[in-house]
């Protein structure tokens, strides 16, 4: 069980000094167990804010966090054991990578956990597998490593902690396409084989479009919407307005809807546009 | 909460104080400091304190963000005060007490001093940027440069020190977070512990600061940085009459203050 509401959360940065800040406000969400939801938003809109307060490292200055009913910031305990249970990982992760070597850079997590050696070792295994990190660098200092697998690393780090509720900010950020559908790929192995919830926050909306069941679009500290991809995606006015694009697909099926092509209004990835051409084609054929 | 650090951290704004010129501010400042010396009465305690709150209401500096730069160093007020308290001759409080009437004194004028330094040098981090700063110092020091002492290298590396702390502490508050996410404490433990805590935050660190540094070298030669030799500013520093009045102020009140302390008022 691992379900977050978030009940009118508030945070202010530097309150009470000239650089006092709204980073988010009035935010109530429910995130489901097992969900697979997206947060996207503009540069600024509060993203980053937002997930920290998921896992208490931020303490929200009005409203409250709930992890399956209870308020994770209800005393000291409560916010440290609320780190195992949701793992963050960061944006850039690989700079937070420190230890000699790569096993025990992916241990820190489970051993800060204070669990046995074995089952330490069997956590880092498993998590190495899952991000697709090969037993072969364990041995090898992290510091010396491609960015794409140092990001491999990081991830599996926060793996290794088994969390039941995973979130990602922008974890594709900077990689190359072939490294960025693998990341995302690890991902869903992951959600898949533990049935965590996971929330990734991202800029493409092509790869949001692909994998979310859920879009939760923050504009400017707010929710602007919040829906299906198709709920969202049909909103296409709206996204653009709040200074987002819509995934090419979507872009591609609006254009030829101007030019009478009879297409629907939930289309937005590349098989669903191909699927409604090929109907359009024949529709026209009889 | 690293963020809590306000020592020597600039709050924008748009008043006089804002507006003269760093050199003026930088000579004011050695003048208030001069003139807050010779204070060794009532009565010249209580003009360096009008002129600091008045100071303080033209820049329209908050006095809570005052108190928060002063915060850092109430460990070494309270010392003070206990220490001039019970280490002062002189006529007994009470009959048997050690505390003295003279003592009290000299602490109240002792722990006003310290807040009257750090408030007034603080005026001049609040008012003025970083880079104006150390555009001043340089400005003041040019005729150093005769001597061979260089000028130009060492204020160069103190707007980037200066540039750079702020990044440093949003660097470390990130690594902090992030290693806090992996379930590291910084907070609990023992003293060893503690420090063993703290490699998490310093490799990486240290790693990025030393990139940075790479990386800043690279992009200074590539747009032909070559030292301070005939080397111009964008926005050149003028006095105004502004700045002139000012210093007639400053020169004033440092009068008016070696006058009182030849009283001993
Ligand atoms: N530590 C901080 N102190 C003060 N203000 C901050 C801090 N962190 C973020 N902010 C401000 O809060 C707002 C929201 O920032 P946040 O990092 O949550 O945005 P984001 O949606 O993650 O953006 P991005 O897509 O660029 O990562 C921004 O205006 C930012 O300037
Ligand atoms: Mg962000």
């Amino acid at each position: 069980m691992a379900e977050i509401i978030t009940d009118k959360l508030c945070h202010v940065y530097s309150k009470d000094t000239p650089f006092e800040k709204t980073a988010i406000r009035d935010i109530s969400l429910t995130i489901p167990q097992g969900q697979l939801a997206a947060l996207i938003g503009h540069t600024g809109s509060g993203k980053s804010t937002f997930i920290q307060h998921l896992n208490a490292l931020l303490q929200p200055t009005t409203g409250r966090v709930l992890l399956d009913g209870e308020d994770i910031n209800r005393d000291k305990y409560a916010r440290r054991d609320v780190k195992w249970k949701v793992g963050l990982v960061f944006q850039y992760p690989e700079y937070q990578l420190f230890e000699e070597t790569v096993y025990r850079d992916i241990a820190f997590g489970p051993s800060n956990m204070k669990l046995s050696k074995d089952e330490i070792d069997e956590r880092v295994r498993e998590a190495a597998a899952f991000t697709g990190v090969d037993e072969a660098l364990f041995e090898r200092s992290p510091l010396e490593l491609s960015g794409g697998q140092k990001r491999r690393i990081a991830i599996a780090g926060v793996i290794a902690m088994r969390p039941e509720v995973l979130i990602l900010d922008e974890p594709t950020a900077g990689l190359d396409p072939a490294g960025r559908t693998q990341i995302l790929d690890n991902i869903f192995r992951y959600r898949e084989k533990s049935g965590a919830t996971v929330l990734i926050v991202s800029h493409s909306m092509d790869d949001v479009a692909r994998f979310a069941e859920r879009i939760i679009v923050f504009d400017d500290g707010g929710i602007a919407m919040d829906g299906t991809p198709d709920e969202v995606f049909s909103r296409s006015q709206k996204l653009v307005e709040i200074g987002l694009n819509v995934p090419k697909a979507a872009e591609l099926a609006l254009a030829l809807r101007r030019r009478n092509i009879p297409l629907p209004e939930s289309v937005f990835t590349h098989e669903q546009l191909l699927d409604a051409l090929l109907k359009a084609r024949e529709g026209k054929a009889c | 909460m690293l963020k809590d650090i306000t020592l020597g951290q600039y709050f924008p704004g748009n008043t006089v104080a804002h507006k003269l010129d760093p050199r003026t501010k930088i000579i004011l400042v050695i003048v208030y400091i001069v003139a807050l010396f010779q204070a060794n009465g009532w009565i010249g305690y209580a003009v360096v304190t009008a002129v600091t709150a008045a100071c303080m209401a033209l820049s329209k500096i908050k006095p809570s963000n005052m108190f928060k730069g002063i915060r850092p160093m109430l460990v070494i007020i309270v010392l003070t005060a206990a220490l001039n308290i019970f280490y002062t001759q002189g006529t007994p409080v009470r009959p048997g007490w050690i505390i003295t009437w003279e003592g009290i004194a000299r602490a109240v004028q002792m722990v006003l001093r310290i807040v009257l330094l750090i408030s007034g040098t603080f005026l001049l981090t609040y008012t003025t940027s970083p880079i104006a700063l150390t555009d001043g110092l340089e400005l003041l020091m040019n005729p150093l440069k005769k001597l061979k002492v260089p000028v130009h290298e060492m204020t160069i590396m103190m707007s980037m020190a200066l540039r750079f702390i702020p990044t440093l502490i949003s660097e470390t508050d990130k690594i902090m977070s992030a290693q806090k996410a992996r379930g590291a404490d910084f907070e609990t433990g023992s003293l060893v512990q503690r420090a063993k805590a703290l490699l998490p935050i310093l490799v990486p660190l240290f790693v990025s600061a030393f990139k940075r540094a790479d990386e800043l070298a690279v992009a200074m030669e590539s747009r032909c940085y070559h030292g301070g030799e005939g080397r111009t500013r964008m926005k050149q520093l003028r006095m105004q009459t502004r700045d002139y009045i000012a210093l007639a102020l400053g020169a004033v009140f440092l009068a008016v203050m070696f006058v009182l302390k030849r009283y001993a008022l």
